[in-house]
């Protein structure tokens, strides 16, 4: 059995720039149990197994509770009420079949390939606008200057949200983000903050699918407040908020890791970075070997609903379950020198996506904007270095990424 | 010497095709020659009854890719016609005869024929397992028939008529059970089906049986006769009632072969009639019955896809390598169904199974995991719709586990186990 105290030092931040040998010591077991009762998933076979397992269930976050304001009326009748609401209507990533499948079908609905395909030159423009602003810098922190703002633009304007409001939702989706994270999420100051924070954006949520509802255009928040599908009808607006705010976080979050993380990885390996120049048509195959060697989203959480027998290990009912996708990807029973970053590896059949139901609905969208991202990186910034090796990190041991990449450059052609 | 064995593989499909490149991939370096009774390239059966009717793919635009620069020799529009065990030749209905060290049988099924070879040869009556099948029913379709009768409701059956629903044709479809599919999936499940046929428009008809077609003086089907009295127009009649196996070449032979199959070890090898294997010949694919290792009934054939992929696969190593290294044969058999935008999936076998659970999502939303017990243990699942879920029950099945075998699904209601609803015996129109 590996060290029962491995998953603790995943989540420490002191390891935060190399996971990956924690991974292989947890990878002697394929399911870990750990001193908390947590069992974490570690192998390719395991994860491709329970990924699969009906058993599992993605309703693990506790309940919502507000915190006592002190004005009676609100702590005895609205705050409950709005905790019930909150707790029926997560959003589907938190959700189980059949409620998750039938919330899904409607974002599917309006999450289209035709949709995701035509923001093609819009997001070749924005790349160009953000990479013209720096044409004289001689540092750039591509964090805050590119890799922040590309993907919050994108799905902003994919959703319907106006541009002058994008800035406020860089603090909540920063907030909210950490319901992936299990000790964020279980630290009380965390869960309070995540409530107000909640509390704020569904506000402007439900003002804004009001004003979808009166004047829709084509969008998807316009589309998914109006449409109705001839089998999931019409989407319930608790339901519509949560998923319009889970649109929001996820295309907020996750893109800015893989683009990050990929230009942190090409300047690691800057032989990929000057093919990637030469001959940007290696970039999907390059982005494929990226969410497997240095994947935006390292683990999700589940609760298991029954007893789960797995070679060696049984989980027991209730419980907790941590998924290390991202320990998968570097197993070397089914990778090849699987830490060796080889964007000619034939064979990527990675979880950077996560897989099964909840595999990544933003997918398409997210290797669009990193394809167009990493071939204008490496094409236009001039003879770019790493400041700092490796960067700071921000705190999410699950949405893993740095904080700031800064990098000096000769320019921007 | 390696480099002088020959090999034959007989049966230019998908077993025929992956089990060549498999002995390739294995080793063999000497020549391989592939026998096919069609005059075509291996191609991909399943688009026959789906795409290829409702016109969105061409018969000929559906070859099986196949790996480049084997070095195959082909013999198509050859069918085999015998094999001279002691000569370790096979003979071909073209005169030829080809020697070999390996033998790969591989030669499938074919549609079981309508019963009256008259009225089976009344033009307008079609069966549907080959591509020249399919072409020819699809160009009868394209003609908009005013009815299409479709005999059997079995898995070919129910998918014709989603094709010929999909493009607007009136579709009859007959079966002498109570519901479609009731041998494979019993009737409790194929009631489920049946209403789905005619929920999509389908003049579905349970228990009815053809007695006989009528053709009219051009020698056209211009109507059935239903047993009982009754009589359908029907310009077009797809005669669906199974397959029967191709064995009949090997009569004679001393192998171990008849209308259940060619007889096979668990590592593929073929039987003689006394029961022991005969060297260098291996059997894979619809045409083989083998004892598996989770079926102890005796031994079995499936004429599943996936199937014909990895037991080819089986025998290539079999033939080419010291054939006790890689054990027995004991894939999880698996199947899948298109019909209408339904997707039916199947791990396991619901033969003699006593009893069917819903274990996710529900009849009603036709949504849902099933799944078979027989004697106290899982030994099928079945899914509409769900087919996500399979691989857990699969790991079930092959661990022997109790019935119902998995409990605390996310989607899960109350299992309540049922009868299964099974025919006593498979009755075919």
């Amino acid at each position: 059995m590996p060290d029962p105290t491995l998953f603790a030092a995943v989540k420490d931040p002191a390891h935060r720039p190399d996971p990956y040998p924690l991974y292989a010591r947890l990878r002697e077991s394929p399911v870990a149990l750990q001193d908390d009762g947590t069992y974490v998933v570690t192998t390719h076979a395991a994860l491709r197994a329970l990924v699969f397992d009906p058993r599992l269930s993605s309703e693990d976050l506790p309940d919502a509770t507000h915190p006592p304001t002190g004005n009676p009326f609100k702590d005895w009748i609205v705050n409950p009420i709005k905790d019930r609401i909150r707790s029926r209507h997560r959003p589907l990533i938190f959700r189980d079949p059949p409620d998750h499948d039938v919330l899904r079908r409607h974002v599917m609905r309006e999450f289209t390939a035709v949709r995701v395909n035509a923001m093609h030159a819009r997001v070749d423009a924005l790349v160009a606008d953000l990479l013209d602003r720096k044409r004289e810098a001689r540092q750039i922190d591509l964090v805050d200057d590119f890799s922040y703002p590309l993907p919050v633009t994108v799905i902003c304007e994919m959703l319907g949200v106006p541009p002058e409001d994008e800035a406020r939702f860089h603090g909540w989706a920063t907030q909210l983000a950490t319901a992936l994270e299990p000790d964020a999420r279980e630290d009380k100051e965390n869960r309070d903050k995540n409530i107000a924070t909640f509390d704020e954006i569904a506000a402007y949520m439900q003002d804004l699918i009001k004003e979808k509802r009166r004047h829709p255009v084509d969008d998807i928040l316009s589309g998914l407040a109006t449409g109705h599908d001839p089998q999931a009808g019409r989407m319930g607006d608790y339901d519509l908020i949560a998923t319009a705010i889970l649109l929001l976080i996820a295309g907020h979050e996750t893109t800015v890791n893989l683009i990050t993380n990929g230009m942190l990885t090409l300047l690691r390996f800057p032989e990929h970075l000057e093919r990637l120049r030469a001959d940007p048509e290696m970039a999907p195959r390059l982005i494929e070997e990226l969410l497997r060697y240095e994947p935006p989203v390292h683990f999700r959480t589940r609760k298991a609903l029954a007893s789960i027998r797995m070679d060696d290990t049984t989980i027991p009912e209730g419980a907790p379950v941590v998924l290390l996708f991202a320990s998968g990807n570097r197993d070397p029973a089914r990778f090849r020198e699987p830490d060796r970053f080889d964007p000619d590896r034939e064979d990527i059949q990675h979880f950077g996506f996560g897989g099964s139901l909840h595999f990544c609905v933003g997918a398409p969208l997210a290797r669009l904007e990193a394809e167009a991202a990493l071939v204008a990186l490496a094409r236009r910034l001039k003879n770019p270095r790493l400041i700092d090796n490796p960067p700071p990190y921000r705190p999410g041991a699950s949405l893993r990424g740095p904080q700031h990449l800064r990098l000096a450059i000769e320019g921007i052609a | 010497m390696a480099e002088a064995l020959r090999a034959v593989v007989v049966g230019a499909s998908l077993a025929g095709l992956r089990g060549a490149e498999a002995l390739r991939r294995e080793g063999h370096r000497g020549p391989i020659t592939l026998v096919g009774d069609e005059p075509h390239r291996p191609y991909d059966r399943p688009p026959l009854s789906k795409r290829v009717l409702s016109g969105e793919a061409r018969p000929e635009a559906i070859d099986l890719p196949g790996q480049a620069g084997l070095d195959l020799t082909w013999r198509l529009g050859a069918a085999a016609v015998g094999l001279d065990l002691p000569a370790r030749a096979v003979a071909l209905a073209t005169g030829e005869r080809l020697p070999f060290d390996r033998l790969l049988i591989a030669t499938g099924t074919r549609a079981r024929p309508w019963p009256n070879p008259a009225e089976a040869a009344l033009s307008g009556v079609f069966t549907l397992r080959n591509r020249d099948d399919a072409a020819a029913l699809r160009a009868a379709l394209a003609a908009k028939p005013a009815r299409v009768l479709i005999i059997g409701a079995g898995f070919i059956g129910c998918e014709a008529a989603a094709a010929c629903r999909s493009i607007g044709l009136s579709v009859t479809l007959v079966d002498p059970t109570p519901t479609p599919l009731a041998s494979v999936l019993g009737t409790r499940i194929g009631r489920v089906v049946a209403e789905m046929l005619r929920r999509e428009g389908v003049d579905y008809r349970p228990e009815t049986r053809v007695e006989a077609l009528e053709g009219d003086a051009a020698g056209r089907v211009r109507a059935a006769r239903l047993a009982g009295g009754g009589r359908l127009d029907a310009p077009v009649v797809v005669v669906a009632l199974g397959a029967l196996r191709n064995t009949e070449w090997l009569a004679g032979s001393g192998v171990a072969a008849d209308a259940g199959g060619v007889a096979c070890d668990g590592l593929c090898r073929v039987l003689d009639r006394a029961g022991r294997p005969v060297d260098g010949v291996a059997a894979a694919g619809d045409v083989a019955r083998f004892p598996h290792p989770l079926f102890p009934d005796g031994p079995v054939a499936f004429e599943h896809w996936g199937h014909a992929v990895e037991q080819a696969q089986h025998a290539a190593r079999t033939l080419v390598g010291p054939p006790e290294d890689h054990g027995a044969y004991a894939a999880m058999p698996a199947f899948w169904s298109s019909q209408f935008d339904l997707n039916i999936k199947s791990v396991g076998l619901t033969n003699g199974a006593d009893a069917v659970a819903v274990t996710q999502g529900s009849l009603a939303e036709r949504r849902f995991v099933a799944v078979y017990g027989r004697a106290g243990r899982t030994v099928a699942a079945v899914s509409f719709d769900s087919a996500r879920w399979l691989p857990a029950y699969a790991a079930r099945i092959a661990a022997g586990d109790a019935f119902p075998p998995i409990l605390g699904a996310t989607d899960q209601g109350r299992v309540a186990p049922m009868d299964p609803g099974f025919p006593q015996r498979p009755a075919r129109g």
